[in-house]
This record gives structure tokens, sequence and C-alpha cells, in this order.
């Protein structure tokens, strides 16, 4: 019996009639293309425009402009046309399901309809979602329709929950749940930003765990983990509130960087519990949101006729306020919180039961044996051990520090960063009454400076020995700050020595300074009368101590 | 109408099971003429699906043990003097211990028939083995209609030469048996959802009204259709030789496949579900945290074990139970690995084979689902036939009911060069395919066969319950004692087409040590419990009630060697019948290797050219009237059948 076929085009052939058929195509697209642009520029949006856009859109659904056009029409037809749209619409979601165009234009006409089918739109969406789980365009369309249609909060959780199980590495349903969750579990004492009662956090902790013990590579489960465990902002608070008579200066030290405003409607001050209009600004000079706010007293506020000063400062928008001291006779008066009783910085995760913390650390510290090099479980139990008692942990924290950098040397400078900041942190926890004025942070490995704002009374600050590469602005928080010692460092720049009233002495030996010109903030600092640069490129320079003298007269002792 | 057929070709196939016919298919496709017969009235051989009654009447030849001869014309006399004969076997010794038990209430309506049976042939059925143990009353002799698979042809249609008749009576029959029971087609992967909420009902009558849907064995004869039980039990590897091959040569798009939905296990006196994928070892509740670590991190350097030598290389002395062993692994999850992912035994295999059959399973797992397995929507069986389409497609010519009485050699050359069919034709052609099955006794003399031992039951709910009643299972039962072997028990349920809704269909298969019950019967009462009419107190924990059982061992001619027949001609191959192995890639290797010695250098099934690509002879020129015949069917088939069939792959894309 022969073939049933009496011969097959060669491949030749196919190429040549598949590369006419692309010819024809294109011919037919760029004309098209053409004819709507010219009826659109005519003014002529009728059904014609309809008809040619959807040819094009049909094969691409990424041409921004023909949507336009779309919606130009449609605005002026009778909405009857919308349901022809919507079928449309599906067409082209089939050719591409990650359109932003398609979906847009879906959310337009879904809004304009005067009797949208939204239960079908859900059905679309799970449609979509059941093809490609992860396609966020469609989820962000399903979060769009759900409000829409007032879908109960708990019914879209379930619905998370079945593609969840289905493949739970999928972030936008992870970012589902921590929107939905709030807004099932409202607690009234919590802000926007609220917990989640203790029953339910528990039940999403056992989730997301079996998660991550099922593959501890996957981002989006710990990602959803420390949404879990952090979401608490603290209460704006003051800090510390420092007054100074020399300098007739009242500064402020906020929890946060806030924002100040001219109008003192935000941050009243009163003295002597009359009010005092003042000009708030920051050490820097920019008015952006800082920590650290200050006002210049007049002197009738400083006089020496009372006993004392009372100074007042209310923060109106956050509810909070302090009240420090000036007694007469004395330079400076100032008020601090105890450091240690109020977490300062546990935002990082937040104020959970610590029993919770406590075996989600146990846990973590199980995956951890079993997953010695996993990164994410390693950035976990240090984040845990913090949000759970970081100078108790301060030791092990850092031996995970060592471990997480040998596995993930592409972040070491994060990691350091990040060790940096904690170590700074757990030195402000620790420090004693004497230390608010004298601080050695000396041989900490440091590579930055966090922080700051809480120095705001630092009078003699010890940075030798670290790895720092510079003193950066945030320094001008410090306010008292008379002798700042920085030996043995990688310093290349002075950009945060501006604007100290206070600062005498900078000991800076051993540092990278190149050029004198690095040296041109110090010119801002009134009373510096010590710098010691020796060990600085800057001192090999030819004629560098008389450039030097030129550019700080006032300093009368510089060391080279 | 025997003498219609042509006289000369250029493959004779004999036997249609699966090797033969992937062998026909592709022979045909590149151009072979083909002659593609069977002296049974099913396509399959041993690899066939029945229903209910075509399973009874199967079981009736194989029991009655009859020597049918058949007033043959004398072939002797045909042999010419420079010519030799190698007589072929008329009778099918490759099962054998067959015993059938009935434990579903016998309520005896005399007329009882298969709804939808389209003739009765009025032969009676043997009285089957009864048990001892249910409802003593034994299987009455009834008018049973004879019709065997839906693929059978009518008699006074058989043998039919003309080959479009042929092709054309099939088609209709599968199709429309098709459209009769299966409303929703469900293709690859299905969904869970669907069937799920389709079967609620049944559900929920068996909860609260259990004695009404008690199902009788009248019921049985009555939805036999509904049956599509398979001899050998089997499923493809998604990633296996066969899948391959069906998506390949586009055969695919003549069947149906569901996912198996989970992989079971028996521990502990318990079943339970083995979690295989991610999402199962996520979702899974019987798993500690630690264990689900323990499990992927286990499971994830299998699946790459070449690349990690270190790992493994202390281990390969010893064997793959002792490796685990080894591994942080709990014993829960050195069980569902060794039994339930390697499926081999505790002494069965080294370090190295455990990780080769491990990756294997995990290779394949995802694909299509959450399990590694599919299963031919109307059971086993159709897998044949979809490559005997294929070939037909191509111009081969099919004959069922028509056996071959001899081979005839050619003294001179030593090689055969053509056949005696029944009817006495002598038939030319260079390449002869024979199923062993075919073969007499005298050329497999020396011939050692291993056996299978298969059971088939059928039974009133899942080994497993959940919340869905449309699981398809595999559970493996490891071997208790030395000399022993491992229990593979697939559990069908009705959504595959191949038992009556409400019921379930059980495989069981191993590696013969004694006869099939001897080796199966313990497994069968661990797991089910025999019918009886008294409502048991607790149900939450019953087994699940055997309504039905069979028993039969099957020849395994798999690992034959050639040279172990006798005197066979070089242009005469032998097909192996199916082996006991899971998958298919048996028959496919078998099927690829046989392929290049008739064809050498010839592709293996390659793809169908595309419709628009095909020049036919068209208007011009019309070829001759018999030929014709199968022209039209090529072009007018591939779009038409590709429309609801869809290729396996497509849904992963």
């Amino acid at each position: 019996m022969p073939l049933p076929l009496s011969g097959v085009k060669t491949s030749e052939e196919q190429a040549e009639a598949k590369r006419l058929e692309r010819e024809q195509k294109l011919k037919l697209y760029q004309a098209a293309t053409q004819t709507v642009f010219q009826k659109r520029q005519a003014g002529e949006l009728d059904e014609s425009v309809l008809e040619l856009t959807s040819q094009i859109l049909g094969a691409n659904p990424d041409f921004a402009t023909l949507w336009n056009c779309r919606r130009e029409v449609l605005q002026q037809l009778e909405m009857a046309l919308a349901l022809a749209e919507l079928g449309f619409l599906e067409s082209c979601l089939r050719v591409n399901p990650k359109s932003y165009g398609t979906w847009h234009h879906r959310c337009w006409l879904l809004s304009r309809l005067p009797e949208p089918n939204w239960a079908r739109e859900l059905e679309l969406c799970a449609r979509f979602l059941e093809v490609d789980e992860r396609n966020f365009h469609c989820w962000d369309y399903r979060r769009f329709v759900a409000a829409q249609a007032a879908v109960p909060p708990a019914e879209e959780l379930a619905f998370t929950d079945s593609l969840i199980t289905r493949n739970f590495s999928n972030y936008s349903s992870w970012h589902y749940r921590s929107c939905l969750l709030p807004q099932l579990h409202p607690q009234p004492d919590s802000g926007p930003q609220g917990r989640l009662p203790e029953d339910v956090l528990l039940k999403e902790l056992e989730l997301v765990q079996n998660a991550f013990f099922t593959d501890p590579n996957d981002q989006s489960a710990w990602f959803y983990h420390r949404w879990l465990l952090g979401r608490a902002d603290p209460q704006d608070a003051l800090r510390c509130l420092h007054v100074s008579r020399d300098e007739a200066c009242l500064t402020v030290s906020f929890s946060r960087p806030l924002l100040v405003g001219s109008g003192m409607e935000t941050l009243l001050l009163m003295v002597d519990e009359s009010p005092l209009a003042v000009e708030w600004r920051t050490p820097e000079g920019r008015n952006r949101p800082s920590h650290i706010w200050l006002c210049d007293l007049p002197a009738t506020s400083l006089n020496d006729q009372l006993p004392q000063h009372t100074f007042r400062v209310i923060w109106t928008a956050g509810d909070a306020q302090k009240e420090c001291v000036l007694l007469k006779g004395r330079q400076e008066g100032w008020c601090r919180d105890s450091a240690t009783d109020e977490q300062l910085f546990r935002c990082e995760l937040s104020v959970e039961k610590s029993t919770v913390l406590q075996s989600e650390l146990e846990s973590c510290k199980e995956l951890q044996e079993l997953e010695p090099e996993n990164k994410w479980c390693l950035l976990t139990i240090i984040l845990l051990m913090r949000a759970l008692d970081p100078l108790q942990y301060e030791k092990e924290t850092l031996q995970y520090f060592q471990t997480l950098k040998a596995v993930d040397p592409m972040r070491a400078a994060y990691l350091d960063d990040l060790r940096s900041k904690f170590l700074l942190e757990n030195s402000v926890l620790k420090m004693e009454y004497a230390e608010v004025r004298v601080l050695h942070l000396g041989h900490k490995d440091l590579t930055v400076l966090c922080h700051l704002e809480q120095l705001l009374l630092v009078t003699h600050l010890d940075l030798s020995h670290n790895r720092l590469r510079a003193l950066p602005p945030a320094l001008a928080a410090l306010r008292c700050l008379e002798v700042l010692q920085a030996n043995d460092n990688a310093i290349e720049s002075l950009d945060g020595v501006t604007n100290l009233p206070r600062l005498q002495e900078l000991i800076l030996c051993n540092n990278r300074l190149q050029q004198p010109a690095v040296l041109q903030p110090l010119t801002s600092c009134p009373r510096l009368t010590l710098l010691n640069l020796q060990g600085n490129p800057l001192c090999q320079a030819e004629g560098s101590s008389e450039h030097l003298a030129e550019l700080l007269p006032s300093v009368s002792s510089i060391l080279t | 109408m025997a003498d219609n057929l042509p006289s000369e070709f250029d493959v004779i196939v004999i036997g249609t099971g699966l090797p033969e016919s992937i062998i026909a298919a592709a022979c045909s496709r590149s151009g072979q003429r083909v002659l593609h017969v069977d002296s049974r009235s099913y396509y399959g051989g041993n690899w066939a699906s029945f229903s209910f009654s075509g399973l009874l009447s199967w079981l009736k030849e194989h029991q009655e043990n009859s020597d049918i001869v058949n007033e043959c014309p004398a072939w002797q006399e045909k042999i010419h003097e420079n010519e030799e004969a190698i007589a072929l076997s008329r009778t099918d010794k490759t099962i054998q211990h067959v015993e059938v038990f009935c434990y579903a209430c016998q309520d005896l309506h005399e007329d009882v028939e298969e709804a939808g049976a389209l003739q009765k042939n009025h032969a009676s059925v043997t009285s089957v083995n009864c048990t001892e143990a249910a409802d003593s009353a034994c299987l009455p002799v009834e008018d049973e209609s004879l019709r065997t698979t839906s693929c059978e042809i009518p008699a006074e249609q058989t043998p039919s030469s003309d080959p479009e008749r042929a092709l054309e009576v099939n088609d209709v029959q599968v199709t429309g048996e098709k459209e009769n029971c299966c409303d929703d087609n469900t293709c690859v992967p299905s969904t869970a959802e669907k069937e799920t909420s389709e079967n609620v009902p049944v559900a929920e009558d068996t909860a609260e009204q259990p004695k009404k849907n008690r199902i009788t064995y009248s019921q049985i004869i009555k939805e036999g259709r509904r049956f599509n039980i398979d001899l050998v039990s089997k499923l493809l590897y998604s990633r296996g030789l066969l899948i391959d091959l069906l998506i390949k040569s586009n055969v695919s798009r003549y069947a149906e496949f569901k996912n198996i939905t989970r992989i079971l296990a028996f521990r502990e006196g318990r079943v339970k579900q083995v979690p295989c994928s991610r999402a199962d070892v996520f979702n899974s509740k019987q798993l500690t945290m630690v264990e689900k670590r323990m499990l992927m991190k286990f499971l994830t350097f299998c699946m790459e074990y070449e690349e990690h030598p270190d790992e493994y290389k202390a281990y390969e002395e010893i064997t793959f139970s002792e490796y685990l062993k080894t591994q942080k692994l709990t014993p829960n999850l050195q069980y569902f690995v060794l039994h339930s992912m390697a499926m081999t035994s505790e002494t069965g295999s080294s370090t190295i084979d455990g990780l080769k059959a491990t990756k294997n399973f995990l290779h394949s797992l995802g694909r299509y689902g959450n399990t590694p397995f599919l299963f031919p929507l109307y059971g086993q069986g159709e897998l044949p036939q979809c490559f005997c389409r294929m070939c037909a497609v191509f111009g081969g010519i099919y004959c069922l009911r028509h056996s071959v009485q001899c081979l005839v050699v050619d003294k001179e050359s030593g090689k055969c060069k053509a056949i005696i069919d029944q009817y006495g034709q002598r038939i030319i052609s260079k390449h002869f395919l024979v199923e062993d099955s075919y073969l007499s006794e005298n050329t497999c003399a020396h011939v050692q066969y291993r056996q299978i031992s298969r059971a088939i039951l059928i039974t009133d709910r899942s080994v497993l319950k959940t919340d869905s009643d449309q699981q398809i299972s595999i559970l493996t039962v490891p071997a208790e004692e030395p000399g022993t072997f491992a229990v593979r028990v697939i559990e069908l349920c009705s959504s595959t087409m191949t038992c009556m809704k409400g019921s379930y269909l059980v495989h069981l298969t191993c590696t013969s040590s004694k006869t099939a019950r001897e080796d199966l019967e313990p497994v069968v009462q661990k797991l089910f419990t025999p019918y009886t009419e008294t409502e048991i107190e607790n149900e939450e924990i019953e087994k699940p009630r055997l309504l039905w059982g069979l028993y039969f061992n099957m020849r395994d001619s798999s690992d034959v060697n050639r040279n172990t027949y006798n005197d066979l001609p070089s242009n005469v191959y032998v097909c192996s019948g199916p082996d006991c192995a899971l998958g298919n890639d048996n028959a496919v290797k078998q099927a690829e290797a046989l392929f290049q010695q008739i064809c050498p250098n010839e592709d293996f099934c390659p793809p169908p050219p595309n419709p628009e690509d095909i020049i036919l002879d068209g208007d011009s020129l019309q070829p001759e009237a018999s030929e014709s015949s199968a022209l039209p069917e090529a072009s007018s088939e591939t779009p038409k059948e590709s429309s609801n069939l869809r290729n396996p792959e497509e849904p992963s894309k």
C-alpha cells in the first residue's frame, strides 16, 4: 500500500511560505495602525476604529495608545458595546495574560458599566490564576474586583489559602493575606498597622513555617514571616530634650525622623508654662524630616533671675511631651529616656509576646541545624534574637553574623552595616548614666554609624579602631560633642563634622584623608582647637601644614 | 472476504499487544506495507481491557482450557518442496490459575443483561468458583451477551479484509462509547474540584443511605459496559518513554489521560498518603516540620545525585534501604522513599539503583500534576489501539479473528518468506513479527518463563477515604517473607471510565512466586473485607468491601533471550507479552529496537506532517479504488480528531 499522501512540502518551501505569511501580516498591521492614527487625528471616533484596533490589539495587546483610542471611542458610543468589549478583552488576555494595557482597560470598563457583573469577574480571575497562580496582574485585578464587589475578606482569604496550597511560592498570595488579615481581625489598640490576635498569628506562623521547612530557599515565605513578626510601628515619642545656656539653644530628639512645620502647630515650646514662639531647624539646616530639631532661645528664657527655668516641648501630632529644667548657675539641662525600659530599637520586629518569638526562634534554630547554610534562616534568627533580648543574645548574634557573611558573601557589606547598627543599638541600650556623656565605641568593627540621634548628650566619643570610611552628616546630631577620637579607621571624608558647636578636639590618626580640601567642613566648628592628622596621606604632601594652617586659622594646634 | 487480502506485504505483525502495535505503526508510518493480524476477537492480546461481560467471556475461554481446533484447510499440503513450515500455536497458554469470587448480593433475576448490548450471543457463561467466605450462592448460569470490548467487530463483518471498513467500525465503536458514558471527557490535567462536585451526590448517598446504594451483582452485570478492566495493570510515567513516543508521534490525540491523584503507603497496618511533591510536603499534616525539611532535602539531592558522588560513593556496596538508614531520615520517611518512590524492596536494590529509581520517580513528578503517573481513560487497553489506528491511517491493514497457521521458511536462504492463514491463503512478506504467545511449544521448548500474579477486584469504597471520592491511587505493599515480591495495588475510581459509579476497580500485581491467589490473597485480606449483608457499626475504620474478585497468573515473556527460541529465521522477530514493571518502557524499547532491525536508519514514529503541508494526490490523479480508501481518512481525520483529543503536552505549556 502506498502512503496516503503523495508528498510533503520541504522545509525550504515551508520556510518560504512562513516568510510570505509574516510579510503579509506586517503589511496589514502597519496599514491598520496608520488608519487608526489618521482617524483619531480627524476625530472620526466610530466603530470602525474599534474594529481596526481590535485587529491589532488582538495580536499585540501591549499597544497602549490604541487602548486609549478605544476608550475615546467607547466614551462616545453607547455602552451596549461594552459587553462585546468584555469578550474582546478576554481574548486579548488569552494572547497575553500579563498585559498591563488589557487589565487596565478592563478596570476602566468595569468601573464605567452601570451594572457590572462582579461574580463573573471573580470567576475570570480564578480562571486566569488557575493557569498561572503567580500572575500578579491578575492578582491586582482581583483585589480591584473584590474591593468593588465588597467580597468578604474571609472569602478572599480562603481563596489565597487554596492557591498557597497548590504552590506556596506565591508572593501575591502571601501579600494579599497580609492585607486581608488585619481587616478580618481589627485590633482596637494598635492603629492602622495593627497586630494580629495571638491565635491568628500562631496559625499564620505555622503555615509559613510549613513553607520554609519545605523549601527554605523560597523567599516569599520568609518575607511573609518577617511581616508577621514585624508590623508594629512604635508611637512617635520625644526621646531627649536638651537646653544649653551657652549656645542659647534647645534641642529635641524624636524617635523617628519627623518634619516639624514652621507654623508651630505641631511642636510647641512652653517656657515656664508660657508658650514661646521659636523657629525650629535641623542641625544641618535642610528642613527635611529629621530626628533632631533645634531652636534658638531668647535671652529672657535663660536669665538667672529665677532659680530655674522649665522647658516643656509638646508634640501635638503624636500626643507626646517632655520637660526639662535648667537650674540657676548651670550651663545645661536635659531630660532623656532611660534606654533600657523603652523598647528603643525593637521596631525591627514588633512587640509580640516574647513566648511567640521564643518559639519561632526555636523552630528557626531547628531548621538551621538541618540547613546550616540557609541565609534566610540565619538572618531571621538574628532578627528574632534582637527582638527578644538584644543584649543577652549579643555574642550569639555576632557568631550568626559571621556564619551569614560566609554563606552570603555577596551581601557582606550590607551585613557589616547591619551588624554595626545592632552593635550601636546595644551600646546605647547599655549606656550607664556616665556614658550618656562619655561613650567608647572603639574596637567594634563598625562600618557605619547609625542612631547618632541617640547620642545627643555625648561630650566625649571614641570611635577608634573601627572600619569607618566616613563621618556621616548625621554626626551633626551630637550637639554636645567636645572631643571626638576616630583613630585607626579608613575615614576619607568628614562631611559630618559640621556645625558642632562645642567640638574642641578632633583626633583622626591613621586614616585615609587624602586632600586638605576634605577638612573644609571643620571650618564650621567654632571651638575646634586641636586637630591630630598624623598617619594620614595628606600629611605626606609637601607644604601640607602651611596649607592646613591657612585653611583652619582658628585651630591652634594641628598635628601632622 | 479472506481472499480479498493482498497477497504481499513488507511487514506482517501477528498479535496486537502494545509492542506489536507500536512497531506496526512505526513501520506503516515509514511507508512499509503492513498487515496486522490477531487471532482474537479483540485488540491488545494480554494488554487488552474488557467490559465486565467481556471479561467473563475471556474467563470462560481460559477456564474451559479448550483446544478449539477449527476446521482449517490443511496447510501442510501448501508447503512446497524447497520450504519448511514453522507451525504457530493454536491456543493461548499464557493465562493460568484463574479463580473468580463473587461476594456481591446475587438477586437472581434471570434476564439481567448488560445495558446497551447490541446483540445476544446465546452462549452460557460457565459457573465460576464461588467463595466459601461470602454468600455461597454460585454465579448462576445465565444468558449473557458475549460482547467483549468496545472494539469488537460484529461477527458478520469479521474477518474483514477491507482496511477502511475495519477502521471505520472501530472508530464508531470507540467514539460512540465515549459519548455514551463520559460527559466530561476530562483531559490532563484533570481538575479535582470538578470531580468532587460532580460526584458529591454519590458520596452523600453512601453516607446517608447505605442500603440504597448497595451494589449487587446484577447491577454490575447491568452496568457492565461502564467497566474497562485491564488484564495488565500499568501506569505511564509522565516522562517515560511511552509518553514521549505518544507526543512525538502525535498518537496522543487518540487518547485521554488522567493524573494519578495520590501515592499511598501501607505501614503499621494503616494506609497513609505519601507526600511526594513540594505542595504535598507543604500541605502534609502527618509530617513534622523537621521531617518536611529532611524529606525535601533528600529528594532534592536525589534529583541530581549524579552531581554529588561524594555523598553516596561510600555506600555503593550496600543496599538502598541500608543507605537510607545512614541518611537524615526518620523511619517513616525511609519507608516512603524505599517502597513508594523508589518502589524497591529492603534487599532488592543497591544504593545506585535506588537513587536512580527515586530520581526517575521525581523526574516525572509535576509534569502533569502532583504525582508522576498518568492513566489512560478507558483503560490501558486503549494504548495498543491508538497505535493500531495510526498504523491504519498510514495504510496498514487490520484483521482480527484471523489466525495464522504457519510461517513458511525458504530452505535455501533460511529466511521466512510467507505465512499461511486460517483460510489457507499464502501471504508473502519480508519481515515477520510474532508475539511470544503465538509461538508453538516446539519453538519455545527451552524457554523459561516467569509469571505475573494478578488480582482484579471490584470494591465499594476507597482504601483511603478523603473528601473526594474520585481518587486514583497507587499503593505498594512490601514483601513480607523472603522469596516473595512486593505487591503493587492500583485503585481506579469511576472517572477513569473503568468502573461503574460508586465502585472502585482495584488491580493487584506482583511477580509470581506461587499461584496468583496464594501470592495476593494475604494483601487482599489486609486491605479489604468480603462484602456482607450486615451493616457494620463503625463505618469510619471499616475497610472497603469486596464485591467481586478474580485471580490469575499471566506469562511474563519480557526477559526471554531470542536465542532460546528454537530455529527462528533471522527475519522473524519475537515480541514479548506484558512485563511486570509499572511503566511501559520495556514495550517501547523493544518496539524501537525491533523497528530499527526492520527499517534501519529510519526515524522511529516521527510526527505526522501538518495537514496543510500534505500534498494530496488530489483530483487529478485518482489512484486505484482499493487504495484510495485510506486516502481521505488521513486528511479528514487530522483536524477532526485533534479538536477533542488533546496532546498531553499542551496543558503544561
